[in-house]
């Protein structure tokens, strides 16, 4: 259970009628429509980041170290005279890459664990249970920070951290709804008919767990870049010159008491994404396109 | 793993096995409270096992030398010190017994650190007063800007403020939130130390910087709770009696909303564990939270599973806790139970 996940759950308790059962509540409002051009602009970033900025992430420039904000570096310049506005546009592509791919990671591997646990005989479906509740009982960071010290620092170190403490949330959901779903006439009248048990499982009971495990994961995309954003900032990420928003993050730190700008043009670049991502997940849960 | 053929009196057992482990406290038979407590205390104990073990299975998987940690990378040590190290710390045992030595020794309190060469229990005593100030006045800043953020809201025309600064404060890293609070208020305004060790006005930051994203979730969750039970029949009934706005926030909405409030909450005070890790390292203070990186870092084993137990202790009883205040606060709980 995340933050954003927290947030929605209390959100969909409110009282206020149905939303989105009509088609008033598929309306887009005008914070719908900028989040999601935000998010457009950001995918062009991800893909073709040169788009946006000409300069080289990498290119130090001893003589332009630690400039302000002006109208050459829009974000300003860190220790090593790189460019941050293109340090930020190229980073899109790794944060972005790991909340994605570890959020993909998390929903396969949580649908599977969860949809086996939910047909598995009792004594197995207790045993996945109990231990997802013991990985649930700790704060998805720390979780993160355990699976690194095993997979070791570094690129596929940090999307494997970062997806392996989302799993458990995913494992329960799917485990739930296939219980619900298995009980369910078409189900039944599957194994009735003699459509042997794994068919009706991917045919069947898959596609009714995928639901809110979608809705799930689309805030589950921006949990996941904090977390990676956070691990990065400790040094567990990518290698420091490349760039990646926690990493521009961390050096920004030490800059911090002359140079503000390099720490927080990338952390305004990771809320926006994050709100971003937040508000068209809300809008698409609330307008029943995916749930 | 293919079903089985569904009857009745299977499937009714499988939607019986439904229940997760806070669910059952509230919706279990009544019960006497002393075999309760006993039934949680066994829970706890059960996943303060499992997590360690985990944990013990999971750091044993790591391929490398756990000499290596203690003399580090460096060290140029010939190999029958090495042999007589591993000897000394039963490192030549097979795993199943250095499992149960570990865990015996965690229990006894004589588990020693890999690093540190000093009792685990010695590093957690010593480090943990920082951190429970850090969490604490965190604490007291998250509740005190929630009920801010609660009053102003009430004022229609604040209302899409306080949200959009909500909606802010969760979508930001903990760890940025603290990076930008240091720039303004401790190098540009020099409101506050930026060295850790000058007291209690050094606390003030990071503090800040916890309870910043715990408070735009629960002013946010208990902004809707009390939208919710505003719209309640009950609402409009003392409503039409007469009551006053104050009043029937303080004796009615408060109650309702605070239910779902405190069960969140307890699930924030745990992870404020988490965010101690970040929060200790961008403002370069001591406490568990550094101790926790150093010893993922340094791959000390006998650290990490104390912490994990540590961890999973914490979350137990802070848990007990919201159950037993949701039950005082909330009667339909109470009744339940």
């Amino acid at each position: 259970m995340t933050l954003l996940q927290w947030r929605t759950r209390g959100e969909s308790q409110r009282g206020r009628g149905r939303p989105g059962r009509g088609p008033r509540g598929w309306l887009p409002t005008p914070g719908v429509i900028a989040a999601s051009l935000f998010l457009v602009v950001l995918m062009a970033a991800v893909l073709v980041p040169s788009l946006f900025s000409p300069l080289d992430p990498l290119r130090a420039d001893a003589s332009a170290s630690l400039d302000a904000p002006s109208a050459e570096h829009w974000f300003g310049t860190d220790r090593a005279g790189r460019d941050v506005y293109a340090r930020v546009v190229h980073g899109a592509r790794a944060s972005l890459g790991v909340g994605l791919g570890a959020t993909a990671l998390a929903l396969v591997a949580g649908l599977i664990i969860g949809v086996v646990a939910g047909l598995a005989p009792k004594m197995i479906d207790a045993a996945v249970s109990r231990s997802i509740e013991v990985l649930m009982a700790f704060p998805e960071f720390l979780l993160a920070l355990v699976v690194i010290a095993v997979v070791g620092p570094g690129e596929t170190g940090l999307l494997v951290a970062v997806a392996s403490a989302a799993m458990p949330a995913y494992a329960r959901v799917a485990r739930n709804q296939t219980l619900v779903v298995r009980n369910a006439g078409y189900v039944r009248a599957a194994t009735v008919l003699g459509v042997p048990p794994w068919r009706s499982a991917l045919r069947h009971i898959v596609p009714g767990t995928l639901g809110p495990l979608l809705v799930m994961a689309i805030l589950g995309v921006g949990t996941a870049i904090v977390s990676a954003a956070g691990l990065s900032f400790l040094g567990l990420g990518p290698a420091p010159p490349s760039p990646e928003w926690g990493v521009i993050l961390s050096e920004g730190r030490n800059t911090l008491s002359t140079a503000w700008w390099v720490a927080v043009f990338p952390g305004l670049a990771i809320m926006a994404a994050v709100v971003s991502i937040g508000t068209v997940g809300r809008h698409l849960k609330t307008g029943g396109a995916v749930a | 793993m293919p079903p089985s053929s569904p009857d009745g009196g299977r499937a009714a057992k499988r939607v019986d096995t439904r229940r997760s482990a806070s669910q059952t406290s509230l919706s279990a038979p009544p019960t006497s409270l002393v075999a309760r407590a006993l039934g949680r205390l066994g829970g706890m104990l059960l996943v303060m096992w499992g997590a360690t073990t985990a944990g013990f299975i999971a750091l044993r998987a790591i391929p490398g030398d756990p000499v290596d940690v203690m003399l580090g990378v460096t060290a140029s040590v010939g190999e029958s010190v090495r042999q007589q190290i591993r000897v000394e710390w039963g490192l030549d045992e097979p795993p199943v017994v250095q499992y149960f030595t570990v865990l015996g020794r965690l229990v006894t309190g004589e588990l020693d650190s890999y690093q540190l060469r000093q009792p685990v229990m010695t590093v957690i005593a010593d480090q943990a007063m920082p951190t429970l100030q850090l969490t604490g006045l965190a604490l007291v800043f998250a509740l005190g800007l929630a009920t801010v953020g609660i009053l102003l809201a009430r004022l229609p025309a604040l209302r899409p403020m306080v949200s959009t600064f909500e909606l802010a404060l969760v979508s930001s890293p903990t760890f940025w939130i603290g990076l930008v609070l240091l720039a303004v208020f401790g190098y540009q305004l020099r409101w506050f130390p930026t060295a850790a060790s000058a007291g209690l006005p050094a606390l003030v930051l990071p503090a800040l910087t916890l309870a910043l994203p715990l408070t735009g979730i629960v002013s946010q969750v208990f902004r809707q709770g009390i939208g919710h039970a505003e719209s309640q029949p009950f609402a409009l009934t003392a409503r039409a009696r007469g009551i006053s706005d104050v009043r029937l926030l303080s004796r009615h909405s408060l109650r309702h909303a605070a239910g779902e409030t405190l069960t969140l909450s307890g699930y924030l005070v745990g992870s404020l564990l988490g965010g101690a890790v970040l929060v200790e390292t961008v403002f370069a203070r001591q406490g568990l939270g550094a101790v926790t990186v150093r010893a993922i870092l340094g791959r000390d084993l006998p650290m990490v599973l104390a912490l994990i137990a540590l961890a999973a202790a914490v979350f137990a009883v802070i848990n007990l806790l919201v159950d037993l205040l949701v039950a005082r606060i909330d009667p339909r709980v109470r009744m339940a139970g």
